[in-house]
């Protein structure tokens, strides 16, 4: 089944609220998410991400506020939407009593495809997806694994143009969260995809883009190393030289590009310097150049970049100043 | 409309994935062969003097069957896929709420009809092995079956209604029984009638269930009997649908 594609991004999201019961879960979130992006959605429990993504879904209806998923408004435009869209829910529901490749050929049926194409279809996820060997088994009978991959499955078998997996790897072991990791990054070449996680090596591994949600609001939305830029007080460089103590405090002094350091003592002659350095600058030559200079014996030097949680720490903050971060 | 039987198929074969359909459908049938002995039963003390089907519908189990087969049979439609999730990932495909609401309802009614069938059977077994019966009279047996079919859509509309309304499956049976069960006794109130109710009376006699099902037994096919429950049927349908909308403004 193709869809015509009409130059509008694949999700355009305008002054976003829904509350239930009088109780904001999303408070006028602003987004846009381009073709092809992979896009991460990331926040604590309560952030409003099932929210958010429930509502692209078309599943929800959002209190105030608009969204677009492929130019076609999910109130309006519901089914449009919805055909357009492979959702899968956290938690993945499926029916327990159900053989996998009955209740795949069942949802590709129910998704609008022809007797044939459904017939089809689940023959290429399947291999895709690799559920050959348990196509005639009863869900409930599988492995967290494979329900996962059931689940994306009927996700993909209309061949959407975007794809919003609601925490995918929850629940998982280590083996399978890489395998689903590979997969969303297999499935991810010709479409759109929205994953949302509060796990975030999660996010960090397969998005190219992340949006921060805490408390309903969209705190950041930006690449991982724009997000770094913008913390960069959490950029750090470690030097373990062997100098007296006195010399390099007055090099670390001296050199402009420092803007703060630490120095502690460690085994024999070695002093551990952690520097901090000004905005986008990489003072590992530097500290190469300077011990070479000076003759000190470097035996250390690493650079430690904000990982996402750092970031995902700052900007979360309760007593952080929100508005700072724009 | 191709959703809707793909939707439909799977409701109805539904039943037939676990134990649960056929314990249902065997449940019916011992309930329904028991009242059809009781009456034999009396039928071998004095002869009556209305045809066997006219008797049907005064035999309390005929009425257990009907009143106790809605809440199991729906209690599943919605309840249960609330609870697992599914009904998430149901309502995000592209099918109208109210294909989804008509689907689940024709699945469990086709179910209802299909637990019924084998009582079909019955008059002409008993005519092929008692001696003296007098000859099977098929068009109250029609109307009879007609009778079954529009008090079961009505009881089928009631139960999915109560099904859409929670995720338990206890409290949707329930809910169910008590709806079926209230109309039913509100209804049998006219068959005692007190005279000093006036009006009422009517009343209570127009949604009489077994006043109505008399009617069908005895083959009389009255359109306001079939309106009265055709419309009930579509009220509760209508409501479902926006129960299943409600999460769209709750």
């Amino acid at each position: 089944m193709t869809l015509e594609t009409n130059g509008k991004p694949m999700i355009e999201v305008r002054g976003l609220r829904k509350e239930y019961a009088g109780k904001p879960a999303v408070k006028g979130l602003n987004f846009t998410v381009a073709r092809g992006e992979i896009v991460g959605f990331i926040g604590p429990n309560g952030a409003g991400k099932s929210t958010t993504m429930r509502i692209l879904a078309s599943f929800l209806s959002a209190t105030a506020g608009t969204a677009q998923v492929a130019g076609f408004d999910v109130e309006r435009d519901s089914m449009e939407v919805r055909r357009r869209v492979g959702y899968m829910p956290e938690n993945n529901p499926l029916p327990e009593d159900m053989r996998v490749r009955e209740y795949l050929k069942f949802r590709a049926r129910l998704k609008g495809l022809s007797r044939m194409a459904s017939r089809n279809r689940v023959d290429e996820v399947s291999g895709q997806l690799g559920l050959e060997e348990v196509c005639n088994k009863m869900i409930g009978h599988l492995s967290k694994g494979f329900r996962q991959r059931v689940g994306l499955a009927d996700a993909l078998v209309h061949e959407p143009d975007l794809l919003i997996l609601d925490e995918p790897t929850i629940g998982l072991d280590p083996h399978q969260i890489m395998a689903v990791r590979e997969l969303i990054k297999k499935l991810s070449a010709d479409r759109t995809v929205l994953i949302s996680s509060h796990i975030l090596p999660e996010v960090e591994v397969t998005c190219n883009r992340l949006l921060i949600m805490h408390r309903g609001n969209l705190l950041a939305a930006d690449t991982q190393s724009n997000l770094q830029k913008r913390i960069g007080g959490a950029t750090r460089v470690v030097a373990e030289l062997s100098a007296p103590e006195g010399d390099l405090r007055t090099a670390w002094e001296e050199m402009g590009e420092v803007r703060d350091f630490h120095l502690s003592a460690t085994e024999g002659d070695f002093r551990r310097c952690v520097l901090m350095p000004r905005d986008g600058v990489d003072l590992r030559t530097r500290v190469v150049d300077l011990a070479h200079a000076r003759g000190w014996t470097l035996r250390e030097l690493s650079e430690n970049r904000a990982t996402l949680e750092d970031i995902f720490v700052q900007l979360t903050r309760p007593d952080d100043d929100e508005e700072d971060l724009f | 409309m191709a959703a809707f039987l793909t939707l439909t198929r799977r409701e109805l074969s539904g039943y037939f994935f676990s134990l649960r359909g056929y314990v249902i459908i065997a449940g019916v049938q011992l309930l329904i062969g028991a009242s059809l002995l009781i009456v034999l039963d009396a039928l071998n003390e004095k002869p009556f003097d209305i045809p066997l089907t006219e008797k049907l519908p005064n035999s309390g189990f005929f009425w257990l069957v009907l009143l106790l087969m809605a809440p199991i049979i729906t209690m599943r439609t919605y309840a249960h896929e609330k609870s697992t999730g599914t009904f998430e990932t149901l309502l995000a495909t592209p099918v109208s709420d109210r294909a989804v609401v008509l689907a689940k309802f024709v699945g469990a009614w086709l179910f209802y009809l299909l637990a019924w069938a084998p009582a079909a059977t019955l008059p002409f077994l008993l005519s092929r092995y008692v001696d003296g019966l007098g000859p099977v009279d098929t068009g109250p047996l029609v109307s009879l079956a007609l009778g079954v079919g529009v008090i079961g859509a009505f009881f089928m509309a009631v139960g999915c209604f109560a099904s859409a309304l929670t995720r338990s499956q206890i409290i949707a049976a329930m809910t169910s029984f008590a709806i079926g069960t209230g109309v039913f006794l509100i209804g049998l109130l006219a068959v005692y009638r007190p005279p000093q109710l006036g009006w009422k009376t009517d009343l209570f006699a127009h949604i009489s269930m077994v006043e109505h099902m008399g009617d069908f037994a005895s083959g009389i096919v009255d359109s306001r009997h079939l309106v009265f429950y055709i419309s009930l049927t579509l009220m509760f349908l209508y409501l479902t649908e926006q129960v299943l909308a409600s999460r769209r403004w709750k």
